[in-house]
């Protein structure tokens, strides 16, 4: 079994981090819309997606079976399931992947609802090292009213409920985030996460985001030459669908 | 009392919550088809009798994960990662809800295999050692662990009594031989050296499981005698 740092892939493995409302997703699929421009093939994962694995983690939930321990091993092994299919196949075919959220999530989260930091890292050994790893760093109150606008339920634990950090779900919801993002602040050194500014205009973070990722694609084979435009020409008619969707969502 | 010990991270935190626990973990473990389930019904009611509340567990009998993981065994989707990690949710969901609460109400818990066979069959398919260990780290040393020791060739015949050679017991995901029976004779090789290597690093006891039932179950029982309370 190779751990993580030891995989070794002709593709390339961009992922985005971030607490909900941080605007990242909106920034993944703008990459996406790029590169498969660029003649790339790209793959794209999302976190929570497993269907060996999506029964139980729904039922765990619903019937609020969950511990902090099993919480954090049902997402381990939905993780896995993606990983030995989404991941590391289509890595080994020399395409370039995408995942929305990846195992610093994970890492935040669990460590969020006092799982034992050192085994939550131990338990993702089997990870692939991605080639970058942005973090959309954002303000809370940013992200808290990106979040709570317009939503009228919390469910338990996205709202961290399990904590017992107050019975308030909005209350518990903004203490459990926080912690949430002081996990993240503390994994910038501890993995090398590229920091994003997400509080700047969606256009200029996509900017900057193809311009850290640009080196890295040399020598990954394309199924054909790049569309005509030029790399920006498209960017604000790629803007508009996803827009109306980057609100309000969450993992 | 069963002691707060680990051999890896408390990732529960027991020992931070104080927690005492009056029962006694008592593990059975072995290969596939080597009686562990017969001694184990032999062993319920002889210490029921004797006045003791006992719990019996075993794999992928999770509320949480049990339905899902045998689910997912079913196709032909779910690699040796995911089957392991699917494994793991599955035991610590059966240690939290159901073997942690019995020891704290002075249970004797029996289980049928524990963190060994997991992680025997994990290293068997090409998990990292030190990996697998860390996450079964959060697990008690058990009061005592069985081993039913038992060689391929006594193995075979026993496992052709109970109805033939199964696929997952064959080890067939990784397809180590040619048919059923050599894939078996294989994958049962390779887990039995992983148990013996285990024996030493975990201190299990050794029991002959060549010997005949009743004889067996007489050899737990005399060693399980001194591990309960006011035995």
């Amino acid at each position: 079994m190779e751990t993580y740092g030891s995989h070794s892939f002709p593709g390339r493995l961009f992922v985005v981090e971030g607490v909900d409302g941080s605007g990242k997703s909106t920034q993944i699929a703008l990459l996406r819309q790029w590169l498969i421009s660029e003649g790339y093939t790209v793959f794209f994962s999302e976190w929570n997606s497993s269907p060996l694995v999506k029964k139980t983690t729904s039922k765990g939930k619903k019937k609020q079976l969950l511990t902090p321990t099993t919480f954090s091993l049902i997402h381990a092994t939905d993780f896995a399931d993606r990983t030995e299919h989404d991941i590391i196949a289509p890595l080994k075919a020399g395409a370039i992947v995408l995942a929305d959220r990846y195992i610093y999530t994970a890492f935040a989260r669990d460590v969020a609802r006092n799982v034992d930091r050192q085994w939550v890292r131990e338990l993702y050994q089997f990870a692939v090292k991605p080639t970058v790893a942005f973090y959309y760093r954002v303000p809370l109150e940013v992200s808290l009213s990106r979040i709570l606008t317009g939503r009228n339920e919390l469910k338990y634990y996205e709202s961290g409920m399990d904590l017992g950090l107050s019975s308030d779900p909005y209350e518990s919801f903004k203490l459990f985030q926080e912690r949430i993002v002081s996990e993240y602040e503390k994994m910038i050194d501890e993995f090398g996460l590229t920091v994003m500014d997400a509080t700047l205009p969606i256009p200029e973070q996509q900017r900057r985001m193809r311009k850290i990722i640009r080196p890295y694609l040399q020598g990954v084979r394309r199924m054909r030459g790049p569309a005509k435009e030029t790399a920006w020409a498209g960017l604000a008619r790629e803007m508009r669908p996803s827009l109306t969707d980057a609100q309000g969502r969450s993992a | 009392m069963t002691e707060l010990a680990f051999y890896g991270i408390d990732a529960i935190h027991l020992k931070q919550r104080d927690e005492l626990l009056p029962g006694r973990l008592v593990v059975i473990e072995g290969t596939d088809g080597v009686g562990r389930s017969t001694q184990i019904t032999l062993l319920r009611p002889w210490l029921e009798s004797s006045g003791y509340a006992v719990v019996d567990t075993e794999m992928t009998r999770s509320v949480l994960a049990g339905a899902g993981l045998k689910q997912a065994k079913e196709g032909h989707t779910l690699g040796p990662i995911t089957l392991n990690l699917y494994y793991a949710t599955d035991f610590v969901d059966r240690f939290e809800s159901q073997i942690l609460p019995a020891l704290r109400a002075g249970f004797i818990v029996l289980t049928d295999r524990y963190i060994y066979s997991l992680m025997a069959r994990a290293i068997v398919r090409g998990a990292d050692p030190r990996w697998i260990r860390s996450i079964y780290g959060l697990a008690l040393k058990p009061d005592a662990v069985f081993y039913l020791k038992v060689g391929l060739d006594d193995l075979i015949p026993r496992v052709l009594q109970r109805g033939g050679f199964d696929y997952w017991e064959s080890g067939m995901d990784m397809r180590l031989g040619a048919d059923l029976f050599e894939s078996f004779v294989n994958y049962q090789t390779l887990l039995l050296e992983q148990f013996e290597l285990m024996t030493r690093e975990y201190g299990f006891q050794v029991i002959d499981a060549g010997l005949p039932v009743d004889q067996l179950s007489d050899q737990l029982k005399q060693r399980i005698l001194p591990l309960l309370p006011h035995g």
